[in-house]
């Protein structure tokens, strides 16, 4: 479908005025908080105090990096092995990674305090053959964990969809060119597969890094992330919109710089970039 | 190499689906607790009938997903079928990098950036209440759009242009074309972005959180739910949802293989 006439392009028209009013206007709105005080009068003020935050840009980078790249080395293999069963039992491998992402992440979350807590699963189990209790919910493992078990379907789905679409003549031509187990993996699969990858990554990167609810149920309260402090201040009161204004603003310059350079690395097609 | 791989899978679906199983098997305690698992009962099962705060925001819930699935598919094939028709490039290419913007952007972003919008024209109009259902219904057209334009969109790329112009050689308006042509070839993409949409709405906490004020939908109350200790009856609701989900995915999977079926037979009689 290329036809080009001035009444179809007139069919966006309702879309562009809804985004312009509902995504970049709001954009705006907060760019124009983070600069203002309370009464409205322009201030660098709330850009200065985001230096007070630091600590809570640190761990959240870190932690949503971590997750990321757990996620990664869990995810790859298991998109790999789904494309080894036959067709009827991938589409149902799918369906079974997609269920739990249609259950309310704020549950899946809270389940894991029935699993990890002082006296939950775990240290039951581990009570009964004498060992422990283990300090497990609270601490910032049980973080990266929530992180890493509800992003996860998101990292296997993109990496799956791709592999799946491999030439298996391109993994036999390699054969018989003389590659063995790892060669084949390193010189095809791995390069062919690099879109899934970095969509997974993106797609897991940024949801942990932004989050607020993991670290608080998970974490105690003794971690907050750049999440939680934003969900803090917006609670606390219109008082405080414009210094959370602020710490938004810096989440999402980080973020859309970390896309940036995320698609760097999949334009860039010179070998060795991943391994 | 075959038992080592399917014991990978295995161990995978278990990580994933413990927390599950704990959830289903908690929400039947007799007891309380999500600690100790003291017998059996449907206890909260029954408990949630009566549960109005939930049953209003379970009505919430299924209010604005269905009224947003519907209006943003709707703007959203329109405007997948327009963005197409840009001729500049320039102009086609900025439209769709607004487009993606809230799914490129953290939901936190989006959330916030929508509430201080609604809060500014709120205040703009001295309105005593700056969010509610209009502003809740908004954000979830807006989050929604860019899925049903990106599944709409290939499909849309693959259709013949010339069968378009088939059918108003054959008498066809425009208008009569694009129902009768493209409105049918493009119909599973628009299937798609609107289960899409409907199910992101249905899930949706985040970006909710920020611009529902007191219309409350599912998630927040669970939400609000969890900040207290939790009872079973939250998971009770969940494992509610967990298998009416269960059971909507496998009909649908049920419907697609027979449908590929049918048109595998049909390809089969043509020869």
């Amino acid at each position: 479908m290329n036809k080009k006439s001035f009444g179809s392009q007139l069919l966006a028209a309702p879309h562009i005025v809804w985004s312009v009013l509902f995504t970049v206007v709001p954009l705006f709105i907060m760019l124009y908080f983070a600069f203002t005080n309370a009464d409205g009068v322009f201030t660098l003020e709330n850009i200065k105090q985001i230096g007070l935050y630091k600590k809570a840009f640190g761990i959240s980078i870190l932690y949503a990096v971590i997750a990321t790249l757990i996620t990664l080395l869990i995810a790859y293999p298991m998109a790999y092995f789904m494309t080894k069963v036959n067709i009827s039992s991938q589409r149902m491998l799918m369906m079974i990674v997609m269920i739990p992402m249609w259950m309310n992440f704020l549950i899946r979350t809270y389940s894991w305090i029935t699993i990890l807590a002082n006296t939950g699963i775990i240290n039951t189990f581990l009570k009964s053959i004498g060992l422990g209790p283990v300090k497990l919910i609270n601490t910032p493992g049980a973080v990266i964990l929530g992180m890493v078990y509800d992003f996860l379907p998101y990292m296997i789905l993109p990496i799956y969809s791709v592999m799946s679409k491999i030439d298996k003549s391109l993994l036999e031509a390699s054969e018989d060119l003389g590659s063995n187990a790892f060669n084949k993996f390193r010189r095809v699969i791995l390069p062919l597969s690099r879109p899934g990858i970095i969509s997974g990554i993106t797609m897991v990167f940024v949801p942990s890094v932004s989050t607020f609810y993991i670290s608080q149920k998970l974490g105690g309260n003794k971690t907050m992330l750049v999440g939680d402090v934003i969900e803090y201040f917006f609670n606390a009161g219109p008082d405080y919109y414009n210094v959370a204004s602020a710490i938004s603003m810096v989440l999402m310059i980080m973020i859309l710089v970390c896309m940036v350079i995320m698609n760097r690395f999949s334009d860039d097609d010179s070998e060795g970039v991943i391994i | 190499m075959k038992t080592l791989s399917r014991l990978y899978i295995a161990l995978i679906l278990l990580f994933l689906y413990a927390p599950v199983a704990v959830m289903i098997i908690f929400s039947f305690n007799s007891s309380g607790s999500v600690w100790v698992f003291e017998g059996f009962s449907f206890d909260w099962y029954k408990g949630l009938m009566s549960d109005t705060t939930m049953l209003t925001a379970l009505e919430h819930t299924l209010i604005v997903a269905v009224l947003s699935a519907l209006i943003s598919t709707v703007l959203g094939t329109a405007a997948a079928v327009g963005i197409l028709a840009i001729r500049k490039k320039i102009a086609a290419s900025t439209v769709m990098s607004i487009t993606n913007i809230p799914m490129m952007n953290a939901d936190i972003v989006t959330g916030v950036s929508l509430m201080l919008l609604f809060i500014f024209v709120g205040n703009l109009f001295a309105l005593r209440e700056s969010l509610g259902f209009a502003t809740v219904l908004i954000a979830h057209i807006t989050f929604n759009l860019p899925y049903v334009i990106l599944s709409v969109m290939p499909k849309l790329r693959q259709t013949d242009a010339n069968l378009v112009d088939a059918a108003m050689d054959l008498g066809c308006t425009p208008f009569k074309a694009f129902f009768k042509v493209i409105l049918p070839s493009i119909s599973t993409g628009i299937a798609t972005g609107a289960i899409m949409a409907f199910t992101l709405s249905l899930d949706d906490f985040v970006i909710s959180y920020f611009t529902c004020g007191k219309y409350q939908t599912l998630p927040i109350v669970i939400y609000n739910m969890t900040k207290k200790s939790v009872t079973p009856d939250t998971y009770a609701l969940s494992t509610i949802i967990f298998i009416a989900v269960f059971v909507l995915l496998i009909l649908y999977n049920m419907l697609q293989t027979k449908s590929e079926k049918q048109t595998a037979m049909r390809k089969v009689g043509a020869k």
